[in-house]
Parts: C-alpha cells; sequence; structure tokens
C-alpha cells in the first residue's frame, strides 16, 4: 500500500511542472533567451502539455459517460417531466381557461375522452393513470378502465358525445379535483418533485404546505445521525490501530496491514451476510452470551439501527485506517521525542504536537467515511429492519417498486446537494488543503 | 493441456458473436426457476433446438420500464407477477397476447376454457403458476396459531412475527384479524379509514415483528428462532420442510393468492420465438410440474395429473379459503401506501 501511495506522489511531483512551475520559469528565462529558444521552449512546453492531456483521456471519456451523464440525467429529471405534457397537449391547452372550481367545459371532456380513445390504441394510457394517480390514489384504475371503455366507442361517437360517454364511463370524472389533478401535472418542468422530497406540497392556491406524510425529511435527518455515529466510530477504533501500525516494526505493521486489507478483499454481500448468522437469534453471539448465562433469552441484535451502524463501522474501517496509517508514517517521531525530553507529558505532547499533525489524515478518513456512509444502501436494507433505513433505501423504493424515478432523481439530487454543502462546511472550517489520503 | 484447449474453445464459442442467444427467458431463479428449467425450458430446447438463455430478476417493473425507454431490449419472454402485471401491460412494456392460439389441455379441452379464469384475465399474460402468501409456524415451539386472528394475537401466541416489509399482504391481514371480511378487504382499504384501521392493527403487534426484506429469508428467520411464525411465499416454507425436513407447518387460513404470468416484452426482436415459447410452456404436462415447488398449475387438466398426497400442499387446493391478491388495487395504491407504510416505520 505505502509503496502504491509513494509511486503515486512521484507520478504527481512529475507531472506538476508541467501544470504550474514551468510557466514561472519560462516567464523568468524569457527575458535571457533569445527568440527561437523560447519559441522552441514554448513547444516543448505544449508538446509536455499535450502529453499529460493525453495520458488522463481515457479517464476523463470514463468520467463524462459513467460519472458526469448520469448525475446531469438525474439532475435533469428531478425538474422535467413531460409524460402528461407529450400525452394529452390538447386537453391541457384547453384546461388552461378553466378557473379551477367546478366542472371545466364540455369542450375540454370531448378533447379528453379523444386523446383517451387514441392512448387506449396506443397503449399509452397507462402512463398517464400513473401520474395521475400519484396525486389522487386510485386514479390508475379509473383511467385504465375509462380508456378500455373508450377503445370499443366509435370516433364519430366520441366526437358527438364524448362528454357523456366519460362521465358515464367513471364517476370520478365529474369530480374538479381529478381535472386539477391533470392540469397540474401539466407543466414539463415542475418543482413538485422537490417539494415532496421535503415533505411539501402546493395547496389549491398554490401555495406550499406540508403534506399529509412526513417522511423524507425524518430520513435525512435520520441518514445524518448514522453517519456522524459511524464515522465518530471509525475514529475511535481507527486512530489507535493507525498509530499502532505507524510506530511498530515493518514487519509487524505489514502483518497488521493485511488483516485492515481483509475486508476489502471479501465481497460486501458475504460481509454483511455473515454479520446476519453472527448477530441473528440464534447466532454466534447469542448462544455465547447464553451458554455464558449472560442471559436467558435471545437479545435483539439484528434488523436495528445497532447492526446497521455496527455491520457499516466495519465495512468502512479501512477507509478510516489507510490514510491516517500513510498519514502517521511520514510524521517524524523526533517531534514527540523532543516535546517529551523537554518536560511535556505524553498525553500533551500527543495533544499538542501529534494529533495536529495527524489531522491531515483524520480529516481525509472522516470525510471519506462520512460521505460513503451517506449514501450507503445494501447493508441497511440487509440488516437495517425497521430503525435502521437511511435514506438509500428509500431512493431505491421510487426507483425499483413505486417507479416514480423523477422522485427518486430529486431525493439524490437533494443528497448530493447536502453532501456538496457538508464538503463545502468542512473546506471552511478545516480547510481542504489539510486532507492527505496517503 | 487438452482441458486448456477446451476451455479456450468453449470462451471462444461463448464470446463468439455467431453464437448469439436466440431467446432471452426471465425468471425469479432458485428452486423456482429450476423447476421452470427442467419442465418448460428443456423439453423446448430439444424440441425446436433454439438457443435460451435463462436469466434471474427479482421482479417488479423497473427493468422493463428501463429497457422500453431506452429501446435497448435485452429480455425477450419474463415471468411477471399478476401485481405488476396490470400496469407493465398498460404502460406499454409488454406485448398483447393471441390467446386464441394457445393450444388445448392434453384432455382436449379448449386453452379458453382449460384455463383457470384469473390465468388469461390480462391481454398480456398467460398464467403460469399460483402461488400464495401464508405464514407458517416452527412446530417445535408447541402449538402453533391457526388463524390470521391467533397471528395477531400476542397473547395467546407470544413471539417474533416475521413480515416482509412492505405494505402488501400485511395490510389485508390486519384488517381481516381486525374482523373485515376478506371480499370487504380492498373496498375498505382504499378508505383513509381502512387504511388507518390496518395500521392501528398493526401497531398492537409492531414490538413483535422482525421485518426482512426478500423471501429467501422467511424459512431460515423460522429455522434460526429469529422468529416463531413467518410470513412466507407457500413454495419456500415447502421446500424447507421437503428437503431440509424442517418441522415447519403451513397455515392456510387467509391466504394472499396471485398468478405468474409469462409475458413477452414490448419490442422484443424474436416475438413469435417467444410466443412459440409460451404456447409449449403452459401446455398441460409442463405446467404440472410446477408441483415440484408447490406452486399450482393454471389449467385444470394439469391439475388432474397430480397426485392427490402433493394436491394438498398447493394453493389451488386452498383457493376458497384465501383471498386473490388484488393487482389493480396495488397499481392504485402501492405508492401512495408505500408511502405511508414506511413513515409509519419510522415512527
Amino acid at each position: 500500500m505505502t509503496s502504491a501511495a509513494q509511486a503515486l506522489r512521484t507520478q504527481r511531483n512529475k507531472a506538476l511542472p508541467i501544470g504550474g512551475d514551468t510557466h514561472d520559469i519560462m516567464t523568468n528565462s524569457i527575458n535571457t533567451l533569445n527568440k527561437e529558444d523560447a519559441a522552441n521552449a514554448a513547444r516543448e512546453v505544449r508538446k509536455r502539455r499535450l502529453q499529460a492531456f493525453l495520458f488522463v483521456v481515457p479517464l476523463l471519456v470514463f468520467l463524462v459517460f459513467a460519472f458526469v451523464a448520469p448525475i446531469t440525467t438525474m439532475l435533469y429529471r428531478s425538474i422535467h417531466n413531460p409524460t402528461v405534457a407529450n400525452l394529452v397537449p390538447d386537453t391541457l391547452i384547453l384546461l388552461e381557461d378553466w378557473s379551477g372550481e367546478g366542472m371545466p367545459d364540455d369542450s375540454v371532456l370531448l378533447q379528453f375522452a379523444a386523446d383517451m380513445k387514441r392512448m387506449a390504441n396506443d397503449r399509452t394510457s397507462g402512463q398517464l393513470a400513473d401520474e395521475i394517480n400519484r396525486a389522487l390514489p386510485g386514479m390508475s384504475s379509473v383511467t385504465k378502465s375509462t380508456a378500455r371503455a373508450l377503445r370499443r366507442v366509435e370516433d364519430e361517437d366520441i366526437a358527438a358525445n364524448g362528454a357523456t360517454i366519460l362521465l358515464e364511463a367513471n364517476k370520478r370524472w365529474a369530480e374538479a379535483a381529478t381535472w386539477r389533478a391533470i392540469r397540474d401535472a401539466g407543466p414539463i418542468y415542475t418543482s413538485s418533485y422537490y417539494l415532496t422530497a421535503v415533505d411539501l406540497e402546493r395547496d389549491r392556491d398554490g401555495g406550499i404546505v406540508q403534506r399529509d406524510t412526513q417522511i423524507y425529511v425524518k430520513l435525512y435527518t435520520k441518514t445524518l445521525k448514522m453517519a456522524v455515529i459511524i464515522t465518530v466510530l471509525t475514529m475511535v477504533l481507527g486512530y489507535p490501530l493507525a498509530f499502532f501500525m505507524a510506530h511498530a516494526s515493518s514487519a509487524l505493521a505489514n502483518f497488521l496491514m493485511v488483516f485492515v486489507l481483509l475486508p476489502f478483499w471479501t465481497s460486501l454481500l458475504v460481509r454483511t451476510t455473515s454479520w446476519i448468522a453472527l448477530l441473528q437469534a440464534g447466532g454466534v453471539v447469542n448462544s455465547t452470551l447464553m451458554w455464558l448465562g449472560v442471559t436467558d433469552e435471545p437479545i435483539e441484535l439484528l434488523y436495528n439501527e445497532f447492526s446497521t451502524i455496527l455491520a457499516m463501522t466495519h465495512i468502512l474501517l479501512p477507509f478510516m485506517v489507510l490514510p491516517l496509517y500513510a498519514v502517521m508514517r511520514g510524521i517524524d517521531n523526533s517531534y514527540m521525542r523532543a516535546a517529551i525530553s523537554m518536560g511535556s507529558s505524553p498525553l500533551a505532547a500527543w495533544y499538542r504536537i501529534y494529533l495536529p499533525m495527524s489531522l491531515p489524515g483524520l480529516s481525509a478518513g472522516a470525510l471519506l467515511v462520512f460521505i460513503i456512509s451517506i449514501g450507503y444502501y445494501i447493508t441497511p436494507a440487509l440488516v437495517g429492519g425497521t430503525d435502521g433505513q437511511m435514506i438509500s433505501n428509500i431512493i431505491a423504493f421510487h426507483m425499483q417498486v413505486s417507479n416514480n424515478w423523477e422522485l427518486a432523481a430529486a431525493l439524490g439530487s437533494l443528497l448530493l446537494v447536502l453532501i456538496v454543502l457538508l464538503y463545502w462546511l468542512f473546506d471552511r472550517f478545516v480547510g481542504t488543503d489539510n486532507l492527505k489520503l496517503g | 493441456m487438452k482441458q486448456q484447449l477446451t476451455l479456450l474453445a468453449a470462451i471462444a464459442l461463448t464470446a463468439s458473436p455467431l453464437m448469439a442467444q436466440d431467446l432471452t427467458i426471465t425468471s425469479f431463479g432458485g428452486a423456482y426457476g429450476a423447476a421452470q428449467q427442467k419442465h418448460m425450458i428443456d423439453p423446448f430446447v430439444a424440441e425446436t433446438g433454439v438457443n435460451v438463455l435463462f436469466e434471474d430478476y427479482g421482479g417488479g417493473v423497473a427493468e422493463m420500464k428501463a429497457q422500453v425507454e431506452a429501446g435497448n431490449i435485452l429480455w425477450d419472454v419474463v415471468d411477471v407477477e399478476v401485481i405488476d402485471l396490470e400496469r407493465a401491460c398498460a404502460e406499454g412494456y409488454l406485448e398483447i397476447i393471441d390467446q386464441s392460439v394457445l393450444p388445448e389441455g392434453d384432455d382436449g379441452t379448449v386453452a379458453a376454457d382449460d384455463f383457470i379464469e384469473d390465468a388469461l384475465a390480462n391481454e398480456c399474460g398467460v398464467g403460469n403458476i399460483v402461488w400464495s402468501i401464508v405464514f407458517a409456524y416452527n412446530t417445535e415451539n408447541g402449538p402453533g396459531p391457526q388463524s390470521i386472528g391467533d397471528f395477531f394475537d400476542v397473547e395467546a401466541f407470544p413471539g417474533k412475527r416475521g413480515l416482509r416489509k412492505r405494505p402488501q399482504v400485511n395490510m389485508e391481514w390486519a384488517l381481516i384479524a381486525d374482523g373485515v371480511a376478506p371480499e370487504d378487504v380492498y373496498e375498505t382499504l382504499a378508505t383513509d379509514e381502512g387504511q388507518a384501521r390496518a395500521f392501528t392493527k398493526l401497531d398492537t403487534i409492531v414490538d413483535d415483528i422482525v421485518w426482512y426484506d426478500s423471501w429467501s429469508q422467511a424459512p431460515v428467520l423460522l429455522n434460526d428462532g429469529g422468529a416463531s411464525m413467518v410470513q412466507s411465499a407457500n413454495g419456500r416454507i415447502f421446500a424447507a420442510m421437503k428437503e431440509d425436513n424442517a418441522p415447519f407447518e403451513i397455515v392456510w387460513d387467509s391466504h394472499v393468492y396471485d398468478l405468474d404470468v409469462w409475458a413477452i416484452m414490448k419490442g422484443s426482436e424474436n416475438v413469435d420465438l417467444a410466443m412459440d415459447f409460451i404456447k409449449s410452456a403452459t401446455r398441460t404436462v409442463p405446467l404440472s410440474g410446477m408441483q415440484d415447488v408447490a406452486y399450482g398449475p393454471t389449467r385444470v387438466s394439469a391439475q388432474a395429473l397430480l397426485p392427490d398426497s402433493v394436491k394438498k400442499d398447493l394453493p389451488t387446493a386452498h383457493l376458497d379459503e384465501g383471498l386473490k391478491a388484488d393487482g389493480i388495487f396495488w397499481a392504485d395504491f402501492g405508492e401512495s401506501l408505500g408511502e405511508k407504510f414506511n413513515e409509519w416505520l419510522l415512527k
């Protein structure tokens, strides 16, 4: 690990002159060089810059496709939903003149009936059903059954009595709320998913009010709380270990490093399910406790917040230990010795000398662990039960089960904003210059 | 050396584009997938010589939606739960199937009469199995609960209850345990009061619930003592009883049954071949093979082939004690109740 980190550092140092330093060299030396030499030098610099650029091109291309593009699509999707506007454009135009109270004009109903028949034939009525259903649960089946009923009606009939046929198909088409739902789902660009993601919604007058269901803010808070706990735990466990390893003989340190890295070499799923085997009611921990007589019946260790925090701390520990160890290896012991020889107590010397010097590793580890744990999915899903759920689990629910990808995108975007915000705060108060990953 | 060569040849063959798969069939894997492989796919391959790639998925419509939206159709035939079928069909992720071309049963009954009613209820699918969500208990803990009322009675039957973490089935059971007649369950659940009533009933056992996420966890919970009774797909408990001699007992009271159907992905390049497979897989004999995993066949003629000793373990023998899962209701209320359920969990 250390040799790899060193190699990385040398590489970085080699690459540096191309970016910053050469520029200074050039401006300083330009006075003493003749024109031709300067041109040669400039060409040389350009060549080296190009070479450096070519080295990172594959990574850049990869990042654009695997990182920038999906995130942009996600951000866009959270405000952009053209489904309804594409499906019933003419109905929406006619609805613009409607006050929102009482029933809309028959012309609206007529146009909507025609749209419904077209959608029934195109098999797209389900998409509209899904969108209206989001505002008014129960409308999905109403929309679909109406579409099925209209499919059998002749076009001329619809043109003549579309409104009546629609009202006969289901009584909910006679409710103003239904038409408000269609109208409100119309805009192509909408903030409604972001409102939902913070438990708010618009009322009939367009004012912003609390939703009936309060869930997402709670989950964000809970996710943050758990991420903080996990970060603190990895610090408490990781700091002494890294300290010991940094001061041990290199043979011992390498041996211990294997144990730190071992979890990295094991599949995440295997590690998580082994916690299930350990913690379940008839598992190793409980049987040992019962055999020792500590408890008479199994203690609930699994499917709660405790098991999530425990398993995630274990899984994320290497992300704390590795940067800490790399930084601590670089700290010269003579500082501590000097402080102690001048009469400082070891603890005070550690606090005033060693801790500030190891802080870059500690901050890097903390930032890594915190950010990774905020978006963690698989472990809480497997061992979390109910209390151990995090925001990522509800995002997965909207991606996989409810099919509300727009809301999932809004929730995901908010999570991204939250992380960037925290990173900014960190930079403000700790400073990212103080980060060292190795 | 020879082994290495064969290995290389095998790799080269699988990687070669000339050997492109002719038909991709997707289902749920596990013991169920194995039974489908044995009784439906292997005979079809033997008959037609078609290359079949048999894949697993976890259900839901998300993957179909992604394929259709991206215009990149990877699957041809897919096994869909009826609870998702309504939505997948109406949103245009599945092809319409001409049910009139389905072959008659082995006893000569025309397909339309041979299939049970729900099997052909949706124009996008052909019924494959009847499966059920039941609850089961571990007989080692003494006499177990016999009804859904007992399941909600923590005083008479103490112990943890394993439930799958989602509103489906749990809400239905809560209402039935609270005295709602099975035929009124979905109507009640469509109202705010009915939903509140179900949550209130669930509140009475909430401290004794162990929530799990995938069906595979149910028999494990029951086996290792994590729960003394669990909700489960009937086949999972059946397999544990049959193969591992687990001391479990299935209770059929108020079980919620549903169908799985074979469907064809919209935009599949092999629609005709896919239809050939569905015709072949839903004949009498292949369907009767689903008894291996205790799922009931969807053809009457296939039920006739089953020995009596097996019939009693199949959902099809207990339909009158159960409730048919309402795919239309869950298409309407799945998302809103999903949110409310998550809110309730967080309390």
